[in-house]
């Protein structure tokens, strides 16, 4: 247990410390990231520049502007994705389990979505977005030190800026949502503190590197070029492959795949879903900081992508099984929604429509002939959806950013390039995320034990690990 | 006395409800049960997990009648209550050794 601390504490202020070697070494990230032509903007959207520093800096270029329109947007959007999480996905995700585990899975959602938030606020900020670094950015920002209501942050257009605080804020619910996605894939069998503690470490050492080196200055995934306009695979793959390993790690349900452990509410879940659909149009439209052309972009895609999926989902359901489902439906929203979400900056709408199709049809298979070749009771799916429909959006995003294909990438577009750095992205997220995720499960089975007692487990986790139910019999 | 007791499909309740108070019934008592018989149950399936559902949704109703009432009884719930297609239900009836009414403490015939 010491040990296994000690050598992760070490290997962070290693990783640490080689970042800020090679920070030096690297000349100015010179990226063409995002398909915007401001590209280079978006490589430091959190490098916010202090009153006073702005004012030296103004010297040569033009003060920066903040529009009242942007500010509005991104507290609407920062709203939405509250939205997602709260109670979206902990609807979609309660509807899924049985009516003996509603509430746990309730409060895990809202109790990992609050805990990251403040984490943000006190260290999560500071080394995702706090400064420039390979890998990870550094503690100046520690506690927001510095941020004031002057203080802003870059945008994708030159010289316009928003807020730092709301920017602080947008991204405290990504970090969020990422965290409680999770919570699907171990659900109704883990001990409520082991969620706990594994969010934390695993919110610490996979999602804050990952963020950073897709989204944060000098990252080494947007250094590469990696499109990832609103999380695919920050927020997605990053949480898919945690999932996954904790199905593995948490080990089967009792009685699964002899008993019958039928979603206990359908209801529920559609209704989920949908706050979900509603949500992500901040989470994706917000995304592009700005309330301008760009974000249409995301917000039309973020619609068109999820109907094909939705279509596309319950058609494969009604030529294999013979039925279309309400739950296939909602399957396919949340699979549509995923794909979409790192290629609606950049690809055009019938890209979109064409990702959102593959997404329904590649996910269905994810959920069924997939789930039986992983062999991990993956409770409410989460690789089979996030992993499966994040893998797919990234790749796709390579091809359909293309201008030939109606994406907004420059002229000298390369598919087989961008298809390449899409890759490699996928692949570092999925390695780092499951390497991270395998000793955060380890320490928290060792400090507190990750799954509950069968008796509990059989009795429920509503009634045994949190003394109430969620309906009266 | 007799005690007649029945499993019927569920959307047949009403009517049956309806044929006992034509031939004079004064009160049954209702139950939604479960079970399974020649109908069997059917398959639920989701995402990639089937699930096959053994019991299916009925109704108990029990009635409290006289002898000679008994045979009407039995004769209208089967009436009522058939469709005709597999899953219609059944009709037991038991000996009734005694009633008492809580109100009143009347019993048996008299309680009915």
């Amino acid at each position: 247990m010491k040990r296994l601390l000690l050598s992760l504490t070490l290997g962070l202020g290693l990783a640490l410390g080689s970042v800020a070697v090679m920070a030096q070494a690297t000349p100015a990230p010179v990226t063409e990231a995002a398909t915007s032509p401001d590209a280079t903007a978006t490589a430091a959207p959190a490098v916010a520049v202090a009153a006073p520093a702005a004012t030296t800096a103004a010297a040569s270029e033009p003060a920066p502007t903040v529009d009242k329109g942007d500010v509005a947007w991104m507290m609407v959007s920062t709203i939405l994705v509250i939205l997602m999480v709260v109670p979206g996905l902990a609807l979609f995700y309660g509807g899924l389990v049985r009516s003996k585990n509603m509430l746990s899975v309730l409060m895990q959602v809202m109790v990992v979505f609050s805990l990251i938030s403040v984490l943000w606020a006190v260290y999560g900020y500071s080394l995702a977005f706090g400064g420039e670094g390979l890998i990870i950015a550094n503690l100046d920002k520690l506690f927001l030190k510095g941020v004031t209501t002057a203080s802003l942050a870059d945008t994708f257009t030159k010289g316009v800026k928003i807020p730092e605080f709301i920017f602080i804020a947008f991204q405290a619910t990504f970090a969020g949502i990422t965290c409680a996605l999770i919570v699907g894939s171990f659900a109704e069998r883990i001990r409520f503190s082991a969620v706990l503690l594994f969010s934390v470490l695993w919110f610490t050492f996979s999602y804050l590197p990952i963020a950073h080196m897709v989204w944060g200055s000098g990252g080494y995934l947007l250094g590469k070029g990696a499109l990832d306009f609103a999380g695919g695979t920050v927020v997605h793959i990053n949480a898919a492959m945690a999932g996954l390993v904790g199905a593995y790690m948490v080990g089967k349900r009792v009685g699964y795949g002899k008993e019958a452990m039928a979603p206990h509410s359908l209801t529920l879940t559609m209704v989920g879903a949908s706050l979900l659909w509603v949500g992500w149009f901040g989470f994706n439209a917000g995304s592009n900081l700005e309330s301008n052309g760009g974000a249409t972009l995301a917000f039309i895609n973020t619609l068109f992508a999820t109907a094909a999926a939705v279509l596309a989902w319950s058609a494969g359901e009604a030529l294999h099984k013979g039925k279309a489902s309400m739950l296939g439906a909602a399957s396919g929203a949340v699979a549509g929604l995923v794909a979409i979400t790192p290629a609606c900056g950049s690809v055009g709408p019938m890209g979109a429509i064409i990702i959102g199709m593959l997404a329904g049809f590649l996910c269905l298979w994810g959920v069924s002939g997939l789930k039986k070749m992983l062999g991990a009771d993956d409770s409410l799916d989460v690789f089979g959806v996030h992993g499966v429909g994040g893998i797919l959006g990234a790749l796709l995003t390579g091809v359909f950013t293309a201008p030939a294909l109606g994406g907004t990438g420059a002229a000298d577009f390369s598919i087989s390039h961008q298809v390449f750095v899409q890759a490699e992205g996928v692949l570092i997220t999925m390695v780092w995320s499951s390497v991270v995720a395998f000793i955060a499960y380890k320490i928290a089975d060792m400090v507190i034990g990750l799954r509950v007692s069968e008796e509990d487990e059989r009795e429920g986790l509503d009634i045994r690990s949190h003394g109430e139910t969620a309906y009266s019999r | 006395m007799k005690m007649i007791a029945a499993v019927i499909k569920p959307f047949k309740l009403d009517e049956v409800r309806e044929a006992l108070s034509t031939i004079g019934v004064q009160g049954i008592t209702v139950t939604e049960v479960k079970g399974f018989g020649r109908q069997k149950g059917h398959t639920e399936l989701y995402r990639g997990a089937e699930y096959v559902v053994d019991f299916l949704p009925k109704v108990k109703i029990e009635v409290a009648v006289s002898d000679e009432l008994a045979e009407q009884v039995i004769e209208a719930i089967e009436t009522a209550a058939r469709t005709g297609k597999i899953g219609d239900g059944k009709v037991f009836v038991f000996a009734l050794e005694q009633v008492v009414r809580i109100r009143t403490g009347e019993t048996g015939k008299e309680a009915l």
